[in-house]
């Protein structure tokens, strides 16, 4: 088992070369190519699930070798409990958009399969790396190859969209890399758990919670600094914007566990009322925003802010649950919420930005009003997007349950009224996902461009039903994912809950 | 004393879902015939067996069944599961469902025969029968919340089962968001149990229920409230949705949208009791709270007497009956409130008999009168279908409450109980129930009569054209419309008939044991301060007696009386119905207007909402975030369109490459200025 991290980062990066060199002549082979890589990834990351140890906190799978010695700085692997479904779920999300792209990119077709696997090796690479700079790198390098999918295949207002995704994510980055620097400065070594280990006062992890949550909230997105997400969903091509909603925007949730709250315990136990508030405000004031959207894409990717605030809040309410009752019990229940959230929501809004892109790629249209009826002429379709539509308003059953329900528990330990605000994204996304299915897909066919709609093909049906078996699998047997999780989970919050002063 | 078996348990429940899934997935493959006789036959066995776990339950005294299916899932220790609970609450549910399911089911063979959705629709009535009983065999709060969404799930789907009509496709919405209004107190209340016990399971909540009702939760820094009062209020709102209590009623007479079986079936005989089953399940809990029963009772009250004035007025025969399910379910729920909880289940048995019957028969006449439902356009009804009309008329006698029928002993029950409990709210609650019984009887034989009796309306030519307006009525079109309306099939009358021989006999056999004998055992909790039927059952001396007796006590004159009135208003001169719509005309807008409830949610609610977004979208993330302080200044402004310009003008895989240039620059100099 050993190295096989480093095959699930560099295979696909090196199969995405392989396909960059071959160009856009061998446009059938590059086709396959990309498929197979990600299958292979797949399939690589199957034995990295059923090999992982499921008794303990610490990382597995690791690999080491000196990569920048003369800072310290190493090319360190891992995976524990909190990265390992991220980055199964990086490897399963991975296929549909190489399956949805197959025929519809018209433009350089080989290149746009060749920065979605690029893209995914160093996403899994972000959830593996154990060393600080190697994350971080890893973190910038992802950008690149999203930054071109949405420039290069993106809609009309593209670049606007690309500089406004690139401003906001680098800003942010910039911040965390200084905290890192600061750290390794103070530490004299980038290893995550040297860093977690390192004491600090009070006043230093006040700087480096808010260099980290500058990083963080722009990657969740947190209100208010959302508003790249949008934009960016909307010019983006399906794919990007699948794999934009699904993985980049678990980074965000993946640093706050993975560096926030074990670097700068005291800092965020400070600070936690000042997350909670961000992440209430994303549920409720996002979730009105959703309501009034036109745009399919918009809508949803609004959806994905409200929905990632249950990541944010599940992470943070475990101080307010420590201040309340005075002991841990339902603090790792949040936690456990805001990773089965985050896993979730990969699924479910990867799957609708594929439902959209069915339609788009048909009628090249996001605009809800110019759909209508879209039942009567493709019930295949129909039937899929009403159930991930159902799994994005947290119908049990689904995987959109699981998160927000063990959120909204663990957050009335907190308080009545955290759960209560929380509790309100019921009926919000009830109202803003089934009013678009109501307008989408019901109702009779509004015009001749829908009556010539033809129901989904063989590739899409088998993405589609791909992730709905997903969806249904976690919302009805989500034991496997938490057992994953439980360990490390548990250390996390007795780091989390531990003062370093 | 033999255990119940698990697999039975099992069985019961996923051979339904079974047949919904292989019909709903498989439904080509195995054709219409295949569908129904595979949807038909899972839900008979898995009747039979339900009956036969009532009879192991009641006449072998079977232990109390309580154990998980599986693990959903372990977080922080607290386990989640999925696992059963089956006493003999649990056992009475599970055979009524299946019961009337069946019936249903049947019916739907011969009611649904030129649909094209046919397959789908024996799809869906499946899928809900397996999750209705899900909701009743749950042993602990996570599962019981996944048959509640999953009701609704299949109610909200077949609402909407005509998807081209805007109208289902709204009323379906509605559904749904009312329901999730409840939802939203219901997940409150079960985090609050998890708060208080930290687990979700029904024993372990009873048992803590007597501590809880010590324990006072925080509101803000200065006020707390009862903290179980405040779990039972917010697990009742999930009723008042599913169950439809005021406010939250609205979605249940346009839920009249979906096809008529459902009607039966989702929206009276089942789904819309499982507001009242919970209660009944949760009654270790709200005994502890005479605030949140006070809540319940002012609640069922209101619902029972205000909602049945609104079927006095409407002319659609579908919406009369969802009118009077409200109310009805009204009663229960005050039964609820009064601490009879096992009359509210005795009323919820005799009625989901009743009520199913005759929905069934109103079906049975939209069919004979191709699909219409203005009942000012039918009458006379009788002498064309006979068996429509004679089970009707049973079910009619068995609503009002008429002696010797099912309906008298429940209901009639729930009204003793109120009238001798001195609980907060029970002298409006008694005046409540007792002024029903009269719009009950008059709405149901204004039904009867318009429906039935009196003169032949249908002949008119307006009809014809009116009826033929309605998409439904496409595929019924080659019957042509000369006919005179004919009486349904066999696969609709028997059901019928199987549905009015329970609505008559039921009560009478079992009023004995279930209200006033021992039946509940320990499934339902009563303080012993509380027990208001042990009061008006303590001269019990049978079903033939106290029939007779009813037929002396004031509900029995109420009820009289509304028959009178219907018959002189709308049968005898009903010109006078007439006058006094114009007469009381404030009042007749009022109540056709249905309280404004609609016009308020549709007029203020829906436009303010809209108004939030559109206010928080366009002030807040364009002008405020993303004009103030993303493209911010002026200034700003410059810069970053300086950038778009030179961008634009330039390969965008040129300033990709200055990108990682940057990035590499601005890396280095950290790390070089970091170098110790």
């Amino acid at each position: 088992m050993h190295g096989l991290l480093s095959i699930l980062i560099w295979l696909p990066i090196g199969a995405g070369l392989v396909i960059l060199a071959l160009g856009e002549r061998y446009i059938v082979a590059a086709r396959w190519l990309a498929l197979l890589a990600s299958l292979v990834t797949l399939a690589l990351s199957v034995p990295l699930w059923l090999h992982f140890d499921t008794g303990t906190a610490a990382l597995q799978f690791t690999e080491k070798l000196p990569w920048i010695p003369r800072f310290d700085a190493w090319y360190a692997l891992g995976v524990d409990g909190i990265s390992l479904p991220l980055l199964v779920l990086t490897a399963f999300m991975t296929v549909p958009v190489v399956i949805a792209g197959w025929s519809v990119i018209e433009i350089r077709p080989a290149q746009y399969f060749a920065a979605f696997l690029i893209m995914e090796g160093l996403m899994i690479g972000v959830f593996s790396a154990t060393d600080a700079l190697l994350f971080y790198f890893f973190w910038e390098a992802m950008l690149i190859p999203m930054f071109l999918i949405i420039g290069i295949w993106g809609g009309p207002r593209r670049v606007y969209a690309t500089i406004k995704f690139f401003l906001f994510t680098f800003l942010g980055s910039v911040f965390m890399l200084a905290a890192l620097i600061y750290m390794y400065v103070r530490g004299g070594n980038y290893s995550i758990a040297a860093l977690q280990a390192l004491p600090l006062t009070l006043s230093e992890q006040r700087w480096i919670f808010v260099a980290f949550l500058l990083a963080f909230a722009v990657k969740v997105p947190m209100w208010p600094v959302h508003t790249w997400l949008p934009d960016a969903h909307v010019e983006a091509p399906t794919g990007g914007s699948v794999i934009l909603a699904a993985i980049m925007l678990k980074m965000g949730g993946y640093g706050f566990l993975r560096f926030s709250l074990p670097i700068a315990p005291d800092a965020s136990r400070e600070l936690d009322l000042l997350v909670i508030a961000l992440s209430l405000i994303a549920v409720i004031y996002i979730g009105f925003v959703a309501l009034v959207q036109q745009d399919m894409k918009k809508l949803i990717a609004y959806s994905s802010i409200t929905h990632m605030g249950f990541v944010t809040l599940g992470a943070f309410v475990i101080y307010e649950i420590v201040r309340n009752t005075g002991g841990i019990q339902g603090a790792g229940m949040g936690l456990d919420g805001a990773m089965v959230q985050m896993v979730s929501h990969g699924l479910v809004s990867g799957a609708l930005f594929l439902c959209v892109g069915v339609l788009y790629d048909r009628l090249h249209s996001r605009q809800i009003a110019d759909y209508g009826g879209v039942v009567n002429t493709m019930p295949v379709f129909a039937t899929f997007m009403v159930l991930f539509a159902l799994a994005n308003t947290g119908l049990p059953g689904t995987s959109g349950f699981v998160g927000e329900f063990l959120v909204i528990i663990a957050s009335f330990r907190a308080s009545f009224w955290y759960s209560t605000l929380a509790a309100v994204t019921l009926v919000l996304s009830a109202a803003y996902t089934l009013w678009l299915v109501k307008r989408v897909v019901f109702g009779p066919v509004v015009s001749p461009r829908v009556a010539a709609l033809r129901d989904v093909n063989g590739r899409e049906f088998i993405v589609l039903g791909a992730l709905a078996a997903a969806v249904l699998l976690v919302g009805v047997w989500p034991e496997p994912l938490l057992k994953v999780m439980e360990p490390t989970i548990h250390h996390l919050v007795t780091q989390a809950v531990a003062t370093k002063l | 004393m033999h255990a119940l078996n698990p697999n039975v348990l099992l069985a019961i429940a996923l051979l339904p879902l079974a047949a919904a899934i292989i019909a709903g997935l498989g439904g080509r493959l195995i054709g219409r015939v295949g569908a129904h006789t595979l949807a038909c036959l899972a839900v008979a066995v898995s009747c039979a067996l339900s009956l036969g776990v009532l009879k192991q339950m009641y006449f072998d005294a079977a232990p109390v069944y309580d154990a998980k299916v599986y693990t959903w899932l372990v977080s922080d220790g607290m386990h989640m599961e999925i696992g059963f609970l089956i006493d003999r609450l649990t056992a009475l549910m599970i055979a009524v469902v299946t019961f009337v399911s069946l019936c249903v089911h049947v019916y739907t063979i011969g009611y649904m025969s030129d649909d094209p959705g046919y397959i789908r629709f024996f799809s869906y009535i499946s899928l809900f029968t397996f999750s209705m009983l899900m909701l009743v065999m749950a042993n602990n709060f996570l599962q019981l919340f996944f048959g509640w969404e999953a009701v609704g799930l299949v109610s909200y789907l077949l609402i909407g089962f005509w998807y081209t009509r805007p109208s289902a496709t709204f009323a379906a919405l509605k559904a749904f968001m009312v329901n999730r209004i409840g939802d939203f107190g219901f997940v409150l209340g079960i985090a609050g149990v998890a708060y208080f016990t930290h687990s979700l399971s029904y024993r372990d909540a009873f048992a803590a229920a007597p501590q809880i009702a010590h324990a006072f939760l925080p509101l803000t820094s200065h006020t707390s409230v009862e903290a179980l009062t405040l779990i039972c209020i917010c697990l009742f709102i999930g009723a008042m949705g599913k169950s439809a209590q005021v406010p939250l009623h609205v979605w249940l007479p346009d839920s009249m949208e979906g096809p008529t079986p459902i009607s039966a079936l989702i929206h009276a005989a089942t789904m819309v009791t499982a507001g009242i089953f919970m209660v009944a399940r949760m009654s270790p809990l709200f005994e502890y709270s005479e605030g949140a029963l006070s809540f319940v009772l002012v609640i069922g009250a209101t619902t029972a007497f205000f909602m049945g004035l609104l079927g006095v007025v409407n002319n659609d025969i579908k919406r009369v009956i969802a009118y009077s399910t409200l109310s009805q379910l009204g009663y229960m729920t005050v039964a609820l409130g009064v601490s009879a909880y096992g009359a509210a289940i005795f009323h919820l048995m005799t009625h989901a008999f009743f009520k199913a019957l005759l929905f069934l028969a109103a079906g049975s006449v939209i069919i004979g009168m191709h699909h219409e439902q203005d009942m000012r356009k039918m009458g006379g009804l009788a002498k064309y279908m006979p068996i429509t009309a004679v089970t009707c008329w049973i079910g009619g006698l068995a609503l009002i409450g008429t002696p010797f029928f099912s309906g008298f002993y429940s209901k009639d029950a729930i009204i003793e109980a109120v009238g001798a409990s001195h609980r907060f709210g029970s002298t409006y609650a008694y005046w409540c129930v007792l002024c029903g019984v009269f719009v009950t009887a008059l709405y149901t034989f204004r039904m009867l009569f318009l429906t039935f009796h009196g003169p032949e309306r249908f002949r008119d030519a307006a009809t014809h054209a009116a009826a033929a307006e309605r998409p439904a009525d496409a595929t019924h079109a080659e019957h042509g419309h000369a006919d005179s309306p004919h009486e349904s099939p066999a696969v609709v009358t028997g059901p019928l008939i199987a549905l009015a021989i329970p609505s008559i006999l039921i009560g009478a056999f079992t009023v004995g044991p279930v209200l006033f004998g021992d039946y509940y055992g320990r499934s339902i909790f009563v303080l012993a301060a509380n027990n208001v039927l042990a009061k008006v059952g303590a001269d019990f001396t049978g079903p033939v007696r106290l029939a007779l007796h009813g037929l002396i006590s004031p509900p029995f004159w109420f009820a009289a009386a509304g028959v009178f009135t219907a018959w002189v208003f709308f049968l005898r001169e009903p010109a006078r119905a007439d006058r006094a719509a114009e007469k009381f005309h404030w009042l007749y807008t009022v109540l056709t207007q249905k309280f404004y409830f609609d016009w308020f949610n549709e007029q203020v609610i829906a436009p303010l909402t809209r108004g939030v977004g559109i206010g928080l979208w366009k002030g807040g993330d364009q002008a405020l975030i993303d004009g103030a302080m993303v493209n911010g200044t002026a200034a700003e402004l410059t810069w970053l369109g300086g950038l778009l310009r030179r961008v634009q003008s330039g390969y965008l895989y040129s300033y990709a490459f200055w990108m990682m240039i940057g990035l590499a620059l601005l890396l280095g100099w950290f790390l070089v200025r970091a170098q110790p």
